[in-house]
């Protein structure tokens, strides 16, 4: 590991070595936070005891399909509005303005539409999802470099071994860089919608712990979510650096 | 010419999408989803309420607070990092991995340390918006390109001259983009408290609505969020644009 990276885990050791001190002797008051390492035992008894089993299998469930559902429906949309650019520039304003809206404040105008079941959840995070998706697809078709259809004429290739062999490949980085935004957003808005109104899932089962002062439980879940979602973006985020760096703009 | 074409096309698009909420709402019914025009009708009629306003004003102080940390905390934390190479790479994966974390997991810590108060829906709010601010800044200033400083050293400029009249201007567009992204996800982060627990704002609206089952009022509120939240970033956007160009 380089320098940087044993300064930053030191860095991370220290606040949460210095979270512990402070729970443990009193600094912060139990009923407020508990000590890390209780958070973790708690989260290692909940997951042995299989009680939580079915609320993780739920939320995890339902965000792996949202996020399915936005990355292939976002990329065929793109693929289709890529082909008409008069319908593009007139969307134009609508993508530069979707993600400045709170789109999340139409999650109970869903709810109030299909009930509340996981309908709502899954459509709030497929709608959170999908227009990142769409644009990425957008600027990958965009920076296919024109030498590669003359490429497929020279080689008389068909339409489809063209768009397989060529285009895909030279548009994946860019692609790829919409699957990640996709994941992060329709992780956080299918938790969110689970913690503003769901009939269960991992964050109904925390909203509840709140409620009733049950604050192992509520930390040992959070240390979950936290440590799935802290995994999943690096993985992700490794695998960008990687296109990046074949795409010519990483940092070296 | 061109751009009127663009803008009926535009218009077209927003006539297509009215029309597909009022077909979506022949389909579920009334009381799940109301037509355009009614929900137009009770907007005319409850938006001049004190109901609204009130709500609106518990909504705009929280996220105003909100805001002023958000770009105070952002904006010292990304200089910080941006001008201290060491710290700007040891903090980067750090601030990136807590800027996609759902940070409504963390909302029940925030309530145990503050309770159902305004600092709560505050903090929550920067929460959200000190982030994008502090990671854009960053990445603003460790892209100057060094020939900007070096151009500054042979011209002899002082320390102030040198940040007032190169820094300042190479960074601004980026940093300016920082700011939108702040802006609109402190807003998010705001509403999402009051959504959660509140017993005031335009979120508790929202969700008092929900349970009340008066779509109406729901819709009303969540269009008139969404129009704040459009015009708002129309004009940072309008900002951003100038800056660029002018660069």
């Amino acid at each position: 590991m380089s320098r940087v990276g044993w300064i930053r885990l030191a860095v991370i050791v220290i606040a949460v070595g210095a979270l512990e001190f402070a729970c443990q002797f009193g600094f912060i008051n139990r009923k407020v936070v508990i000590p890390p390492s209780e958070m973790a035992v708690a989260l290692g008894k909940l997951l042995a005891s299989g009680q939580a089993n079915g609320e993780i299998a739920r939320t995890f469930g339902i965000i792996v399909l949202a996020i399915a559902i936005a990355v292939v429906l976002g990329f065929a949309i793109g693929v289709v509005i890529h082909a008409l650019p008069r319908l593009r520039q007139a969307l134009d304003p609508f993508f530069a303005t979707y993600y400045a809206v709170p789109i999340f404040i139409f999650y109970p105008v869903m709810v109030a539409i299909f009930g509340l079941s996981v309908i709502p959840i899954v459509l709030i995070g497929v709608a959170t999802a999908i227009v990142a998706m769409i644009m990425a697809t957008l600027n990958g078709l965009d920076r296919i470099p024109r030498v590669l259809s003359k490429v497929a004429r020279v080689h008389r290739m068909g339409a489809v071994a063209t768009a397989l062999r060529l285009k895909l490949p030279a548009a994946a980085p860019y692609l790829f860089t919409g699957v990640k935004l996709a994941v992060s957003y329709g992780f956080i808005a299918v938790i969110a919608s689970e913690f503003i109104l769901a009939p269960a899932g991992l964050g109904r089962v925390i909203s509840d712990a709140y409620s009733d002062f049950n604050n192992p439980r509520m930390y040992a879940l959070m240390l979950l979510l936290i440590i799935v979602a802290t995994f999943v973006n690096m993985v992700l985020h490794a695998f960008d650096q990687r296109w990046a760096e074949r795409r010519g703009i990483g940092r070296p | 010419m061109i751009a009127t074409r663009r803008a009926a096309d535009t218009l077209v698009i927003l006539i297509v999408l009215v029309l597909a909420w009022q077909v979506l709402h022949q389909i579920v019914g009334a009381t799940a989803l109301p037509g355009p025009l009614p929900t137009l009708s009770y907007l005319a009629k409850f938006v001049p309420t004190a109901r609204f306003w009130e709500n609106a004003e518990a909504t705009l102080v929280a996220f105003f607070y909100a805001l002023v940390l958000s770009y105070a905390i952002g904006l010292s934390l990304g200089v910080w990092m941006g001008i201290h190479r060491l710290s700007g790479a040891v903090g980067e994966p750090i601030l990136i991995s807590i800027y996609t974390l759902p940070k409504i997991t963390l909302y029940p810590v925030v309530l145990l340390i503050f309770g159902l108060s305004l600092s709560g829906r505050v903090t929550f709010g920067a929460m959200h918006g000190i982030l994008p601010v502090a990671i854009l800044t960053m990445n603003a200033i460790r892209n100057i390109p060094p020939v900007y400083l070096k151009a500054a050293r042979t011209l002899h400029l002082s320390r102030r001259q040198t940040i007032v009249t190169v820094l300042l201007p190479a960074t601004l567009p980026e940093v300016v983009a920082g700011l939108r992204i702040g802006f609109t996800l402190t807003l998010l982060g705001v509403l999402l408290a009051e959504m959660f627990a509140a017993k005031s704002g335009l979120g508790f609206l929202i969700i008092n609505a929900m349970s009340l089952l008066q779509t109406e009022e729901m819709i009303t509120v969540a269009v008139m969020l969404f129009l704040f939240a459009a015009v708002a970033n129309a004009l940072l956007l309008w900002m951003e644009h100038k800056l660029h160009r002018r660069a």
